[in-house]
Parts: structure tokens; sequence; C-alpha cells
């Protein structure tokens, strides 16, 4: 659906170009959710405008729907617009004009007629379920409501993108989730395709197919979202993930851990995924091999509704039990990580 | 107060209605169009237009920094072929109106830069035109600064228009000037200062009234 071919944004600045894009390329298919994550001047906020060309690219191509916008004249760059809706952190709604007439504005910017109007309007307002608000001013909205009003505005021209930018930044964590659930209803209804960028890892995890991770100015990591969160590839990605899947030790064990393996104790770190995830792997463990699994930390949780888990236990036994415990767990196709080795590399990375 | 006065403040009155209300309304129908073109052309604008943004700049700031007193005497030619004289009423207009152009230009240029500039982008990403977006977005955004902005023009040009009595505009300057200070008329002169509270008063606060009627932020 939306194709960008190494692209590259250089703004000029007194103190020299900054680029803010460098030679990004980015597939998002029909109907996905696609997060793109980074931190402020990762460049994310120039790729997502670059989408619909509000940011023109220095270098490369932009293509939506099998069309390269970067080569169409003004009026033909406006109709390919109406195509593509698009969503802000600040809602960026019109004080001026009611909760109605805002929806409305995209379609008189079309020169649609009064009646046209309406009966657009006002399915769509039932939608984000503003129905009674059509006759109210912005300021006396709620943010949640705000940004329900721009999603009925963004898609009030029947588009085939929807482009949200920091869509959620300014909300609290409840109405996030509202709007989330909402754009996810709205996708699965229209078949839309979202592009949604985001600096909290929790959106994408809530509503992401899949991900691309972004650190100056380009895609370090990209791929289904329940693979980048569960296996990182990148130390950028890693910080983002850690948080929310209790990779890391709380800080008290840290402390408590030593660079060399103490006697027969070993530290692994368990990730629960694939199809057996959700067996007591733990408890077949102590009780078929005599092992002695101290569990540290742990967290289990659900991305893009598959069950994910992160364990990190001491083992406690001889060599060739420990052995045979990593092939068990290896059979159930769960990973087992060394914890001592992954930090040394952690540091490495930092 | 004698009738006589009354009427004659009243003739005054109507002569400064028309002086401000005719030249506050053509420095509007220009002034506006010109405070658009400078926020479009400036760096950034959707049509962005350095040169032409430089030298609109250029004039409306030596219209501006022009005393309107000499405003006044260095246009009479001008008036003379506008209004026909360069005496009364009408010719008055001529020099408070091209005194309300640039003053309007420049307060409706600050209005529309009050605008976010994410509603702009908004439109933008909307696929609407440059026309579109002064149209439906700048200027209903800006209205109730651009509204602001007028009144504080009617005030300032009523004091102008007291200005153009010293010379034969008409109006309640000139009578201020003729009864109250060239015949010693004290009563006069300060009939004429209470009525130009009043007036300047009702202006403004009208003014305050429908900026608030018209803003939603």
């Amino acid at each position: 659906m939306i194709e960008l071919q190494n692209l590259t944004k250089r703004f000029d600045t007194p103190s020299g170009g900054v680029e803010a894009l460098r030679n990004v390329s980015l597939t998002i298919n029909q109907g996905e959710i696609f997060g793109v994550i980074g931190r402020s001047g990762a460049g994310k906020s120039t790729l997502i405008r670059v989408i619909n060309l509000l940011e023109r690219p220095t270098e490369g191509k932009v293509i939506v729907a099998g069309r390269d916008l970067t080569a169409l004249s003004a009026a033909e760059l406006r109709a390919a617009r109406r195509d593509i809706g698009m969503i802000f952190q600040h809602f960026n709604l019109l004080s001026a004009r009611t909760v109605f007439d805002n929806v409305a504005l995209p379609l008189e910017l079309r020169g649609e007629s009064r009646a046209a109007i309406r009966a657009k309007v006002e399915p769509l307002l039932e939608l984000v379920g503003l129905s009674d608000k059509a006759d109210r001013y912005p300021a006396q909205l709620s943010g949640g409501q705000k940004q329900r009003v721009g999603i009925a505005r963004a898609l009030a021209t029947d588009p085939k993108v929807l482009l949200c930018d920091e869509a959620t930044s300014a909300l609290d964590p409840e109405t996030t989730e509202q709007i989330l659930k909402l754009i996810k209803d709205i996708r699965d209804r229209l078949n839309l395709t979202v592009v949604l960028i985001t600096h909290e890892m929790a959106v994408v995890k809530e509503i992401a197919d899949r991900v691309a991770v972004m650190e100056q100015g380009q895609i370090i990591e990209q791929g289904e979202t329940f693979d980048v969160f569960t296996r990182p590839q990148h130390a950028t990605t890693r910080s983002f993930v850690a948080d929310l899947i209790g990779f890391d030790l709380p800080p008290a064990l840290q402390k408590r851990l030593s660079a060399q393996p103490v006697g027969n104790s070993h530290l692994w770190r368990i990730l629960f995924t694939g199809p057996h995830a959700d067996e007591p792997v733990i408890a077949e463990l102590s009780r078929n091999l005599g092992l002695d699994l101290n569990i540290l930390h742990g967290r289990i949780d659900e991305i893009q509704g598959r069950p994910f888990g992160v364990m990190v236990v001491q083992a406690r036994g001889d060599e060739a039990k420990l052995i045979a415990a990593k092939s068990y767990l290896a059979s159930k196709q769960l990973t087992v990580e060394e914890l001592e080795d992954v930090i040394a590399i952690d540091r490495a990375a930092v | 107060m004698s009738s006589q006065l009354i009427a004659l403040l009243f003739e005054g009155l109507l002569e400064t209605l028309v002086m401000v209300g005719v030249s506050g309304g053509i420095g509007a129908l220009f002034g506006i169009p010109l405070g658009v073109i400078l926020i479009l052309t400036d760096r950034g604008g959707i049509l962005q237009n350095l040169a032409i943004n430089r030298v609109l700049g250029l004039i409306i700031n030596a219209a501006r920094s022009t005393p309107f007193i000499i405003l006044m005497v260095a246009i009479i030619p001008f008036t003379r072929l506008v209004a026909g004289t360069s005496i009364g009423t009408a010719a008055a207009i001529v020099p408070l109106t091209i005194a309300a152009i640039p003053f309007i230009a420049r307060l409706v240029e600050t209005a529309l830069r009050e605008v976010p500039s994410g509603l702009i982008e908004a439109a933008d990403a909307m696929g609407a035109t440059p026309l579109q977006i002064v149209v439906k977005v700048l200027l209903p955004e800006a209205l109730p600064g651009i509204v602001a902005g007028l009144t504080i023009t009617f005030v300032s040009l009523i004091g102008y228009s007291a200005m153009a009595g010293a010379v034969g505009g008409g109006g309640l300057g000139d009578i201020g000037i003729r009864y109250g200070y060239q015949r010693f008329l004290p009563e006069v002169m300060l009939a004429v200062v209470l009525v130009l509270i009043v007036f300047v008063q009702g202006v403004q606060s009208a003014g305050d009234r429908l900026v608030r009627k018209l803003s939603h932020r």
C-alpha cells in the first residue's frame, strides 16, 4: 500500500545540514497497522510527514496506492492527499468550527453539497461516539473527544490510509487505550492501512501488527511486533522493550549478580514463546530432572494476542542435569540465555 | 447646554462617524488582503516569496512611520485627485484611509500569526488549496483577533480624524479646534472631549463584545 524507496531528507540549518532521514526504505501492506517508534529526533515525525508529502523528501520515492506522489503536480497531489487521512498529537481542530463543521471541513474543501456532507458526517460522528456533541466547539471537549473528532475528520473522505502522528501522546493512559481500540476497530471495519508513529512502546504493543524502530534517521530494526518485542536485535530496541517485557532484572537483584558462574549455580533467562509457552515447564523440569529452580523474576504478557513470558531462574544442579534441562527447554521451543553473558553484551552495546 | 451646541455636536459626531466608518471600511478592504499576503509570503508561509514580502513590509513601515499630520499634507495632490477637493469631510477620508491600510495590514498579520501552524498543516494534509486555507482556516480562526485589531484601528482613526479637523476636515475635532480653541469656548471643548470619550468607549466595548462572541477558544 505504501512504499518508501531510499528516502533521504536534509534540512538546511544555519549550523549546516541535518539529515532527518537517511536512505530509508519501507513497505507497508494493505490493511495492516504499522508502528514506527523512536526517541524524539530519531526522524519518525519526518517519516510520517513524507508519506503525504507534508515534507518533500530530498531524495527517494513515496509510492502510495501505486502512485509515486513525488512525481505529481500540485493539483494531483491535493487530490491524492484526500486518500490519506491524518490525525495529530495536538488534534489540530479548528476552534471556530463546531464538531460537526470540523468533520465537514474536508468535504467542504472537496466541494460537496450540504446534503451530502450531512449524510457523511452524521454516521462518522456515530462511529466515533460523538453524535450528541455535534454542536459543541472543540474547546468544550476533553482530549479524548477531540481526538475522536480528529479521527472522524480524517475518515470523512474515505481514505485508504490513516496516518497517526503521536495521536495518543497528549492523552492519559486510559484515554489512549480507548483511542487505540477505536483505531483498531476502524481498521477492521474499513480495511484501512494505518501508520502510527509514537515514542511509547506500549502503544506499539497494544495495536501494531508490525513495527519499525528508528534511530538517527534510519530504520535500525523492523518486523512483526511479537518478534521485535520478544527477540530485539538492537540495543536501542532492547531498551525500548525492556520496561514492558521485563528483560532486565530489578536493580536489587542486579547488584547481586556475579560476572563468573558461582559453583553449580547458573542464571537463566527463559523466554516463553511459541506453542508450548503456556505449559507447566518449570514444574516438569524440577520434578523430572530433580533440578533446583529458584524463580527470581518473571513477567507474563500477551502481544498481538500471543502469550509471551520472561522468567529469570537460578538453576542449581550438576552439569549433566543442566544440559538435560536445556535440551528439554529447547524441545519445547523455549529460548534459554545464560544471564551473565547477556548483561555483558548489553554493557558493550551501551 | 444650548440646543445650538447640541445640534453642532451632533453634526460633528455624524461627520466623524462618516470619516471613521468609510476610511476604516475601505482600509479593511485593502488592509486585510495585505495582511494575508504578508503572512503567506513570509518565510515558511504557504506561498513563500521573500522579495514580495520585503517590499510590501518596507512600504507599510514607511507609511506607518510618517506622522499622520505630515501624511495628510504630503498627499494633498492625491487627495484632490480622488475627492476633487482637499478641504472637508470627503477630503479627510482619503488620508485617513491611506493611514488605516498599513495599520490594519500589520494588525491582521499579527492576528493571522496567532493561528497555530498545525491547523494549516492539517488543512494541507486534507488537500486544501492555498485559497481554501486562507478562506476556510486562516481568516475564520483569526477572526476574533482581526476584529480586535479593527477595533483598535477605529479608535485610532477617531483620534486621527480630530487631527484632520485641524486642516478643515470637519467632524468633532474640527469643532473642538474652531469653537473651543480659536474662539476660547472651553465649554465647547469640554463637550467635544466628552462626546469623543463616550464614542471611543462605545466602539471599544462593542468591539470587545463582538470578539467574545466570536471566540470559541
